[in-house]
């Protein structure tokens, strides 16, 4: 007994030893990858497999092929929620210029400069629902700044987050502050890293101004701008908590993005359909892949390139 | 060998601990109690039963009151406990339907409670079956600023003619007549029951709110036209729909608004802000269609045990105390609202006095429209309301998409 386990051991042993190099680098990565598995590949099947099903989350599912993604297309609210993802994703990519404008702004050594640019960062360190918070008070009827300011100088109110016009574009301009700081402390750290010598070599050239800024300077920011795009991209794609802190939806509907529809459908305190919901989850899913896809090629090409 | 002899032992000793551990005199009770007043009033509840049943460990977990209404479904599903508090009507049946709770038909019958709470009866009882038992409910109606009302010289007012007649005072006074906040829908749920039932009666309401009526019917559009009367000359504060009900509140306290129908829960903010039984004031909403039944909105809370519950006797004992009127008058003292059992005393408040009266000589009862529609009726038609209570000319459009909604929601159950 004693002597077959040991010889087994040491042909496994002699096994390990032939194989190290190719086994260890998978070891190293079998918790991560096992973590991955668990909690996000395999959730992504499941959503999938539940999408098309008509379920209540408790009782029995009824499997209805793609029912739920054709009522998907005739469903207003779905449309709307994604006209206003796509809103979202246009004018949260403004956070990208604005960003850079103010990191070059403050990438200057004053006295002091270090309490600016604390500053500047600080809506990026406060909470999504902080941010909603302050921002509804901002826009609230009656006693907000906003509504008091537009009421002086035009005599009449406009409450922002009541009215259907507006209130996306609210809940948006709330969202881009803590982004841009965000955005801009991406292009801090890039600016430490501009080469001084193709700064003052272009200067010797008779570059300054913009030309210097798109010629020199932007393309040098260049890994930057890649993850500030990315980040904001998924940013917008993501946008929940602000929606649900400073609407719910509403009025009537006019504000749901495709995440905060899914979880209304799905998981709020009047949603019961489990299906409908997931398939909501899968439409954004691809629309994000379309994306994340793009991003990884980038990546991947940039890479081989070296 | 002697080693996992040990180990199975081992076993065996930690089965039989955690087995007595979970005996059968636990029991688990979840509520979304987070409030102080309704977590007090089941500290006493627990606290007594405990007395009279000394043998039942009673384990109690509150939950946040909005985390719940998600939270339920899982632990249902789950990990059940033996009792849960939930509401009456539709707001039960998805979870009837699938199973998971209990049929408590024999408690009703074997503590004679279908007499002492017979007007709960009828929202307790799916497919001739009782699922729980209810515990409290409270009144819906119209507060109004009694300063306000003498300042303008305003009678209450009996009929909706009156009512519309006394915003036009107000409006030309720069008051607004009728307040709310309809951020979290609901309120504006409110607004639509009161104006079916005093248009189209009980049964109507019931068979709409149950899928048996079109929305397109010219008799709901009656409801959306007298509706009109009030939202379409700006009699209603303006940008409700950004607002939340405890925002609207000041309205009324700072005479802004001259009226606010609500629950009666708003009493106890309204008092803490300021008013008191001199300048707050209550009543029942005026009559549209002459002759018709007066039937109120009066929500019910309510006790469940899951399906899965480990330990149904005890849980349907405390079920059997719960419904108890001295009980019952213990629990509503405290919590300021109205006893299910009709043996039971209501608290000496003026505003309970008055919901009292008002509910006890009710020709009908509604729960509200979000537990007597199901859940996504509910969801849609809120969101309706209030489109209409701010685009009052979209009416047909609103409609036309609650019919479609109704189509497709009905046809699944």
């Amino acid at each position: 007994m004693t002597s077959v386990t040991t010889n087994a051991a040491a042909r496994r042993h002699g096994a390990w030893r032939r194989n190290q190099r190719r086994l260890a680098p998978l070891m190293f990565v079998a918790p991560g990858a096992l973590m991955f598995l668990v909690y996000v590949v395999a959730p992504i099947f499941r959503s999938m497999s539940i999408s098309f099903y008509d379920w209540d989350g408790m009782g029995a599912m009824k499997w209805i092929g793609f029912g739920n993604y054709v009522e998907l297309w005739s469903d207003p609210a779905f449309l709307e929620s994604l006209e206003n993802n796509l809103i979202w994703l246009v004018l949260y990519m403004l956070a990208v210029p604005a960003g850079l404008f103010i990191a070059i702004f403050l990438n200057q050594s004053v006295r002091g400069i270090r309490i600016y640019k604390s500053l500047f960062f600080f809506p990026f360190v406060i909470s999504q629902v902080v941010v909603g918070l302050i921002f509804t008070w901002f826009y609230a009827p009656d006693f907000g700044l906003l509504f008091k300011l537009s009421q002086m100088l035009t005599g009449h109110g406009i409450a922002i987050l009541a009215d259907e016009r507006y209130a996306t574009y609210g809940i948006i301009a709330a969202g881009l502050w803590p982004q841009i700081a965000y955005v801009m402390i991406l292009y801090l750290t890039g600016l430490n890293n501009v080469a001084p010598d193709q700064v003052e070599a272009a200067r010797l050239d008779g570059a300054k101004g913009w030309k210097m800024l798109w010629y020199v300077i932007i393309p040098q920011l260049r890994p930057a701008t890649f993850i500030a795009v990315v980040v904001t991209v998924i940013g917008a794609l993501r946008s929940f908590d602000l929606v649900s802190i400073m609407t719910q939806g509403g009025p009537y509907g006019s504000t749901r993005v495709l995440s905060y529809y899914m979880y209304e459908q799905a998981l709020s305190e009047y949603g019961y359909r489990m299906g409908y919901g997931a398939a909501i989850a899968v439409v954004l899913f691809f629309i994000m892949m379309v994306f994340i896809s793009g991003f990884i090629w980038k990546m991947y090409r940039d890479e081989t390139e070296r | 060998m002697v080693q996992s002899t040990r180990a199975a032992a081992l076993a065996l000793a930690v089965a039989t601990m955690t087995g007595m551990a979970a005996h059968a005199g636990d029991l688990t009770i979840f509520t979304d109690t987070s409030d102080p007043a309704p977590k007090q009033a089941f500290q006493t509840l627990i606290d007594d039963f405990q007395k009279a049943n000394p043998d039942v460990h009673v384990k109690w977990t509150v939950f946040d009151h909005e985390g719940y209404k998600t939270t339920i479904r899982n632990f249902l599903t789950a990990d059940a406990p033996d009792l849960a508090n939930w509401y009456a009507g539709n707001r039960m049946a998805p979870f009837v339907k699938a199973g998971q709770f209990m049929d408590v038909s024999d408690v009703w019958d074997q503590n004679g409670l279908k007499t002492q709470l017979k007007s709960a009866l009828p929202s307790m009882t799916i497919d001739g079956k009782q699922w729980g038992v209810p515990y409290t409910y409270y009144q819906w109606g119209i507060y109004y600023n009694k300063d306000v009302f003498k300042k303008f010289g305003v009678d209450i007012p009996k009929t909706w003619d009156d009512f519309i007649a006394a915003c036009a005072k107000f409006k030309a006074g720069g008051v607004d007549c009728t307040t709310t906040g309809t951020k979290a829908f609901w309120p504006a749920g409110g607004w639509f029951d009161y104006m079916d039932l005093r248009t189209n009666g009980y049964q109507f309401h019931m068979d709409l709110t149950n899928g048996k009526i079109a929305w397109t019917d010219p008799r709901v559009k009656k409801v959306f036209d007298e509706w009109a009367k009030l939202v379409k000359p700006g009699y209603l504060t303006a940008n409700s729909a950004a607002i939340d009900w405890q925002d609207a509140l000041p309205n009324l306290v700072q005479g802004k608004a001259a009226t606010y129908l609500m629950g009666n829960f708003a009493v106890a903010p309204l008092k803490a802000a300021g008013m008191t039984d001199d300048t707050l004031g209550f009543f029942p909403f005026p009559e549209i269609t002459p002759g018709i039944g007066r039937a109120e909105d009066a929500p019910t809370d309510t006790m469940h045990i899951p399906a899965k519950a480990k330990n149904p006797t005890d849980a349907k004992k405390f079920l059997a105390f719960l419904a108890s009127a001295d009980e019952q008058t213990k629990i509503n003292d405290i919590l300021g609202q109205l006893p299910v059992n009709n043996q039971s005393k209501v608290g000496s408040d003026p505003f309970l006095q008055q919901g009292f009266t008002m509910l006890s000589t009710a020709d009908g009862l509604a729960q509200f429209f979000d537990r007597d529609a199901p859940a996504e009726m509910a969801k849609i038609g809120m969101e309706g309301f209030q489109e209409f209570m701010a685009h009052p000319d979209r009416v047909d459009e609103i409609l036309k998409r609650l019919e479609a909604a109704r189509k497709r929601i009905y046809q699944q159950g």
